[in-house]
């Protein structure tokens, strides 16, 4: 990038930026969700409480928690800059993110809530053998969950120094340092109530935000999408290195497996997040389970719609060479897009929102995790369910703890790193690791222990051994200097797995394993209990019911 | 809910019995007959779409009505289907699947009752 390009950048960003403005406006964010987390932290007594928020959520509050859950800084900041840099590419991406919530809602939603407690692994350990299923569900929980942070921590490292103006090692760390105390205050306080009302909050924020900028781009082209594609085009094909935004492959066209490699581990991801099953417990009944992933599907569509506007807006309002330059390259086209349609307002906006949705995020992710150890390592498998109630929930509270200290360690450890596949490859071990023993356990009556633990702990290891040895880990080569410096691990190559994504190989792999093992003699399971999870999770029989207060 | 919690609770009604009443036979295969046909569609039909978009990207880019392609097009009916799948289900899930589940939740409401008593 040519030296001009640069300068042009650092005076849009430092020119519309004011730090003390945009900290004021997520200062605001923080003082109210803090006192509405207070208030709904009141009466978090009873594991129920704690854990599913009394099961006391409708199905509207509850697809926006999802939205607020889903909708992470990733698909902000990250798809609006993939559209604005790749054009089609970037929308094609948005889509796997929306269809997959189809198998969440034909599949997965109702029979988990009316099979489960709190956790996944309450379905999957269910008729199965209690101890080592729901030990392989928790192991495969905090994984998707630790590395889903992680990738949120590092991104808080990147949106300091591309919102803030900080650029030094000490000041980002502070942040991040800041952003996980936060994060463990709301967990720590208000629960899975708390967590979901900051989740609801961000994503009326974050949804209105991207809605308002949306029809200000399409009011400055007279409501007329293809005079904004149009735009687009012309912007792009006059760039020193012209494509056309509207033509599908740039991005992903040179290694077209790949894509669809990494399309699986989407589609069939979603239903298998820990942080987003968990989710469906917050609701008193099936029917509003339903209800909640359908708000879901209709609020995160909208936003993908949106961003597919507000793509092009910054593609035609600051271009493609003014977002590539900018520090944070793509992720900073949304905020440079605020900018240069509202000036420093709404770029404060936009910048608190953004800081918002990764508060809201690794909050939902940290009770889910130690949910997950607190209920099922702890719990059950240590303590063979002979806990009482309270001290569960204590051990869950230390968790929280911990889990905080470490998402603001290791946030702090890999900035600068080039880990934005975290994301994928906890997509690619939810869908393999989760979702087939998911599926068979609620669909498959023969299926067995054995069967399970293949399959989980089959994909679990196959999704992070391939990434291991993926070109993302080593030995991708930096076109333009031709050195191995455009993986995590610079200077050395020890790939031999052609892909970045794993969920090719994985997924099938995962359920044919779950086939394999229940067939290899494994032993047959109580049929009795087989048939009452199976009436249960269609009729709804024996759920678990809303806490009164 | 451990496996001896369960024994404790429910063991008094005989779900696999259960199992085998029409009524029941009939919700279950309502339920499969929906769900397992529509999301393999609905799973066909997108990675049609994620395939032509990868291998066919020249023919996705041909223009249909000013600079609206092929492959915007059938991007936004990806959103479309979507949208419309779940309104299809929430439809026929009111009608079809909640009347007999609440039913048939009744009756072991009732057995349930029974059985403690």
């Amino acid at each position: 990038m040519s030296n001009a390009l640069v300068l042009a950048a650092d005076t849009a960003n430092a020119g519309a930026s004011d730090p003390v403005l945009n900290m004021s406006i997520f200062g605001a964010f923080v003082i109210v969700t803090m006192i509405i987390v207070i208030r709904a932290g009141r009466n978090n007594k009873s594991a129920n409480d704690f854990y599913a928020g009394g099961r006391s959520f409708s199905g509207t509050q509850n697809g926006m928690a999802i939205a607020g859950d889903y909708l992470s800084a990733a698909s902000f900041l990250g798809i609006t800059g993939a559209i604005a840099l790749a054009g089609y590419d970037g929308f094609l991406y948005s889509i796997g993110f929306l269809v997959a919530w189809l198998v969440a809602l034909l599949l997965v939603a109702e029979l988990m809530r009316n099979t489960g407690k709190f956790t996944m692994a309450d379905v999957l350990s269910f008729r199965l053998h209690q101890r080592p299923v729901r030990l392989a569900a928790a192991i495969s929980t905090l994984v998707v969950c630790f590395f889903y942070l992680l990738a949120q921590m590092a991104g808080a490292g990147g949106l300091v120094s591309l919102l803030l103006g900080i650029n030094d090692q000490v000041g980002q760390s502070l942040v991040v340092g800041v952003v996980g105390i936060l994060m463990v205050i709301y967990v720590l306080v208000g629960g899975m109530k708390g967590t979901t009302w900051v989740q609801i909050i961000k994503a009326g924020l974050l949804i209105a935000g991207a809605a308002i900028m949306t029809v200000w781009v399409l009011a400055l082209n007279g409501f007329d999408l293809s005079a904004l594609l149009s735009k687009g085009v012309e912007v792009s094909q006059a760039l020193e290195a012209p494509f056309d935004p509207l033509q599908p492959g740039l991005k992903y066209g040179k290694n077209p497996i790949d894509f669809i490699s990494l399309s699986m581990a989407l589609v069939l991801g979603t239903a298998g997040l820990p942080h987003v099953l968990m989710r469906f417990y917050t609701v008193p009944t099936a029917k509003e389970a339903r209800k909640s992933v359908v708000w879901a599907i209709w609020l995160i569509g909208a936003f993908y719609l949106f961003t597919l506007v507000l793509g092009f807006g910054a593609m035609t309002l600051v271009g493609p060479a003014v977002i590539a330059a900018a520090p944070g390259a793509a992720n900073s086209a949304a905020p440079l897009l605020a900018a240069a349609l509202g000036g420093p307002v709404l770029l404060g906006i936009v910048s608190a929102i953004a800081f918002a949705t990764i508060l809201a995020v690794v909050a939902g992710l940290t009770i889910t995790a130690a949910t997950s150890f607190a209920h099922d390592i702890y719990a059950n498998v240590i303590k063979r369910g002979e806990v009482r109630p309270n001290a569960e929930v204590k051990i869950a509270r230390i968790t929280i703890v911990v889990i905080g200290a470490l998402a603001i360690l290791g946030g702090i450890g890999v900035q600068g790193q080039n880990i934005a596949f975290l994301v994928a490859l906890a997509f690619a071990v939810a869908a393999s690791a989760n979702l087939p023993t998911i599926i068979y356990s609620l669909y498959w009556r023969r299926f067995n222990t054995r069967g399970a633990l293949w399959s989980m702990y089959g994909g679990l290891i196959s999704s992070v051994v391939l990434i291991a040895f993926s070109p993302v880990v080593s030995g991708k080569v930096d076109p333009k200097t031709m050195e191995l410096t455009a993986s995590m691990i610079k200077g050395v190559d020890f790939h031999w797995f052609p892909l970045d994504n794993p969920g090719i190989v994985s997924i099938p792999l995962a359920f044919l394993l779950g086939i394999l093992g229940t067939y290899s003699g494994g032993k047959k399971e109580n049929s009795w209990i087989a048939a009452e999870m199976e009436v249960r999770s269609l009729t709804g029989h024996g759920a678990e019911k809303e806490v009164h207060h | 809910m451990s496996n001896e919690e369960t024994e404790k609770g429910h063991h008094r009604i005989d779900y696999p019995a259960f199992e085998e009443t029409p009524k029941y036979k009939e919700l279950r295969k309502r339920q499969r007959g929906f769900v397992i046909p529509v999301l393999i569609a609905a799973m066909a039909w997108y990675f049609l779409y994620v395939a032509l978009a990868v291998f066919a990207s020249s023919w996705m880019a041909t223009p249909v009505i000013g600079v609206i392609n092929i492959g915007l097009i059938f991007g936004l009916l990806q959103f479309v289907s979507t949208f419309g799948i779940t309104m299809w289900y929430v439809s026929f899930a009111n009608k079809r699947l909640d009347p007999l589940a609440t039913e048939l939740r009744h009756e072991l409401e009732a057995k349930q009752k029974a059985g403690v008593a």
